[in-house]
């Protein structure tokens, strides 16, 4: 028998989707009966007041959950978000119901090996509800109370080799997409990379000393699998730079019908033979394709590496190999200024490790530059607008380029620097009006 | 229940404490195909809605098979997909960066059992724990936010308005039916954790009404300046209230006509509270998409400016979605995506095939940039 009546929840259990609701009541149910004799250390019924106190804002349309809270480990400033319930009487098993941030690895890669040693962790020492995973990629331990973070955190470091990841005004957790572990189209090693920076930035991750947050993603080409444009400070694109790789006779193959365009995505209705004209030359952005006497000619030079052409024939076209990664710049959600995605700041860098040209020349340098001007709770976008474009160039060093520009600005307000016309600005009104008088 | 420590001291708290050792290296999670593989990938294909190969210069091949996931687990679930995995997978699995969960088997043989394994596993009400899908030009899992169940300033809920709207596209997670992949996602208030700005379809959590001002509380609680700077529109100022006891206390006042419910200063200051249960509900934005596939990337726009929180099961929201989904399906050509397609026919237009009336909401009014998305031009449709 439930300790709540969860008659709004409970309508959440049928349809063909899995069900959070069914899920909660499972582990509320293994909890009670305990097979295993688990010392809990946090209450038995946190599962089920988790659904009475879910239930209630059902019921009542609001959270009930308390404004903020401020709890973590010693040595670290981030990487637990506190949460107490504002109905504790009534909901005591999740009168504190802290998140815990697990820094996971690069990929999202797992041995059954190592997720069970967390969830026994997770069942002893919190509420055995988690988030696989957390839109910036961690793994979230979802409710816990504040004598436990400590354990956890020895329990995770010690016997796991495992941190957690970030929260606050630092750099949070690093993540990639599938990359070159499972995928063709991938220009440079997004876990490898993923995976240094994160560890050569451990005390920016964990111990905040920025104005705001911020969010490195890495994208192993402009599909952008882990939405690095639209979800990070630092966006890290892979690109090639010379020439599409074509292999004719698989060109033909589409063409004559013997393999599926896109990898047979579309393959749920009929959109009639494979048309290459119609599908790929029309469709190119830049109007560089063409398809002739059974050939297809490509103009690199004009190509913007959209992959649209590599993703309808990935077994005909490839990346070219000479690969690297353009950086944006700037993204964020609408608070305070609007909604950014990354502006381009560096067209084209090799991704090699140990990266040191990525972190001397960029990271290190925006760092620099945003640590010493960035207002409070300002991100990097919002004083990229501020202060302008140009004043981030200045502090890389990187040369403008009209590459970094959807269109030259319209409005003529154009400021020059004092030494870059003659003369300067010191000047008498007297000489002026010796040739012009009042 | 008795108090069982890990080790830790807490009398020597930074006694044998290991700080700064990262995520554990990827590597070491790599099944042996793709350890052996990495880098050497030649070409993929979906083989059915779901499964995927990819084929590696060495001849190999690896045959995923993508399920949806809740995001929101248990460890009992966890469990059970380790089990899977041991059973199936050689102990190993991944999870996507949209939390499908990623089965991965180094022959063709093996997937069929697995799959049929996966399928056969149902909960006690009905659902599917594993539905096959999510790959190709379907709809997948909805990126998702903490809602009710953790968060303190959601305007809706999280995981249960994504329940009931996969269940209403749950044919489309198991199908390829679409002109393109189309990506929908879920925020419970403006700060958009996830990808709500950069969406096909998103569904976010918004207030209607300005904060409750509590006073007696607020300098005690709150930095006043950080509540002044929250406010993208300036509508809160310093002032000096009289409480009913005669004390004067420092507290802020809010201009009600220029607040627009962002809720970013209760985010700084506890008291300043404007959950409400009539007045919060839902926003729908559209044709937001984050791949530079023949168009660039584009924000989403706002379409529907209002829908009523309907717990459990969100009607009027996934009935509104479902109408915008029928309408691209019919209207967009092959590899269009929904923002592509709105902007070739015109958002007029778009309106008029999705049924969705246009109201003053929709109209951009936030500073200098509000005058680009106007039209400037004589170009448009009846």
């Amino acid at each position: 028998m439930a300790k709540h009546e969860t008659p709004m929840l409970d309508q959440l259990e049928t349809g063909p989707w899995p069900s959070f609701v069914t899920d909660i009541k499972r582990q509320a149910e293994a909890r009670a009966k305990n097979e295993k004799g688990i010392d809990y250390q946090i209450p038995v019924d946190v599962c089920e007041d988790l659904l009475g106190v879910l239930e209630l804002s059902y019921k009542h349309g609001r959270t009930h959950w308390k404004h903020g809270g401020i709890v973590g480990v010693f040595g670290y400033g981030g990487g637990v978000i506190g949460r107490y319930c504002d109905q504790p009487e009534q909901f005591p098993g999740v009168a504190h119901f802290h998140t815990m941030r697990v820094s996971q690895p690069a990929g999202k890669f797992y041995t059954t090996e190592y997720l069970k040693g967390l969830c026994d962790l997770w069942d002893f020492r919190g509420s055995g509800i988690t988030n696989m995973h957390g839109s910036t990629g961690d793994i979230i331990f979802l409710g816990t109370t504040t004598p436990q973070l400590e354990e956890i955190f020895h329990e995770l470091t010690h016997t796991f080799n495992q941190d957690l990841g970030g929260s606050g005004s630092n750099l949070r957790t690093p993540s990639d997409c599938i990359g070159a572990a499972r995928c063709e189209f991938a220009c440079y090693d997004t876990q490898a990379i993923c995976h240094d920076l994160t560890n050569e930035y451990q005390d920016e991750l964990h111990r905040p000393a920025f104005p705001y947050k911020f969010k490195f993603k890495f994208d192993g080409c402009p599909n952008c699998c882990v939405a690095s444009i639209a979800r990070s400070d630092l966006s890290f694109i892979g690109l090639w730079r010379d020439e599409i790789r074509v292999d004719e006779e698989a060109v033909a193959a589409y063409v004559g019908g013997e393999i599926v365009p896109n990898g047979g995505a579309h393959a749920g209705r009929d959109w009639g033979a494979f048309d290459i004209q119609k599908e790929v030359v029309d469709l190119c952005p830049t109007e560089c394709m063409k398809y002739e006497n059974g050939k297809l000619a490509i103009n690199n030079k004009e190509c913007n590496h959209c992959m649209h052409c590599i993703n309808v024939m990935p077994r005909a076209l490839r990346p070219g190999n000479d690969k690297g990664c353009a950086i944006l710049a700037g993204a964020k959600a609408p608070i305070l200024d609007g909604a950014q995605m990354g502006s381009l700041i560096v067209p084209f860098i090799k991704v090699e490790a140990p990266y040191t040209e990525i972190k001397e020349t960029v990271i290190e340098p925006i760092w620099d530059w945003w640590m010493e001007e960035g207002k409070n709770r300002e991100r990097l976008g919002e004083l990229m607008k501020r202060q302008g474009l140009q004043k981030l160039l200045e502090a890389t060093g990187f040369k403008p380029d009209a590459r970094m520009v959807q269109e030259p600005r319209t409005n003529p307000y154009i400021f020059w620097k004092e030494d870059e016309v003659e003369g300067g600005w010191e000047r008498d009104v007297n000489e002026f009006r010796k040739h012009h008088q009042r | 229940m008795a108090f069982v420590s890990s080790g830790y001291n807490p009398d020597k708290p930074m006694g044998d404490r290991i700080t700064d050792i990262g995520p554990r290296h990827f590597e070491e999670f790599y099944p042996p195909v793709i350890k052996n593989n990495k880098g050497k990938w030649l070409y993929h294909e979906i083989l059915e809605p779901g499964v995927y190969v990819h084929v590696s210069e060495t001849g190999d091949e690896v045959y995923t098979v993508r399920v949806g996931g809740c995001r929101l687990m248990s460890v009992e679930h966890i469990r059970e997909i380790c089990e899977i995995a041991d059973k199936h997978c050689g102990g190993y699995l991944r999870f996507t960066t949209r939390n499908n969960i990623e089965f991965m088997v180094d022959s063709k043989d093996k997937v069929k059992p697995l799959v049929d394994d996966l399928m056969s596993r149902k909960q006690d009400g009905g659902c599917y724990k594993f539905p096959v899908g999510g790959t190709g030009a379907g709809i997948t899992n909805i990126i998702h936010t903490q809602g009710w169940i953790h968060c303190h300033t959601p305007a809706t809920d999280a995981s249960g308005p994504v329940k009931a709207t996969m269940d209403v596209l749950f044919d489309d997670f198991r199908n390829m039916r679409l002109p393109a992949h189309l990506r929908v996602s879920l925020a419970c208030c403006l700060n958009m954790c996830g990808a709500v700005h950069c969406s096909d379809i998103a569904i976010l959590g918004y207030h209607r009404k300005p904060p409750m001002l509590d006073h007696e509380y607020l300098d005690k609680m709150c930095e006043i300046p950080l509540a002044i700077s929250a406010c993208p529109t300036a509508a809160i100022k310093p002032t000096k209230v009289k409480l009913d006891d005669g004390t004067e206390v420092k507290s802020v006042a809010v201009k009600n006509e220029r607040c627009m419910f962002c809720g970013n200063c209760y985010t700084m200051c506890p008291s300043m509270p404007l959950a409400d249960d009539v007045g919060d509900g839902i926003v729908i934005m559209a044709g937001g998409k984050v791949s530079n596939r023949i168009s660039a990337p584009k924000f989403s726009k706002v379409v529907v400016a209002f829908l009523p929180n309907e717990a459990p099961r969100w009607p009027s929201t996934t009935s509104c979605i479902q109408k915008i989904v029928e309408a691209y399906a019919n209207g967009a050509r092959k590899y269009e995506r929904l923002g592509e397609w709105a902007e070739r026919i015109g958002w007029e237009r778009f309106f008029e095939k999705c049924e969705l009336e246009f109201t003053h909401h929709l109209i951009d009014d936030f500073r200098d940039p509000a005058y680009y998305t106007w039209r400037q031009t004589s170009n448009f449709k009846f």
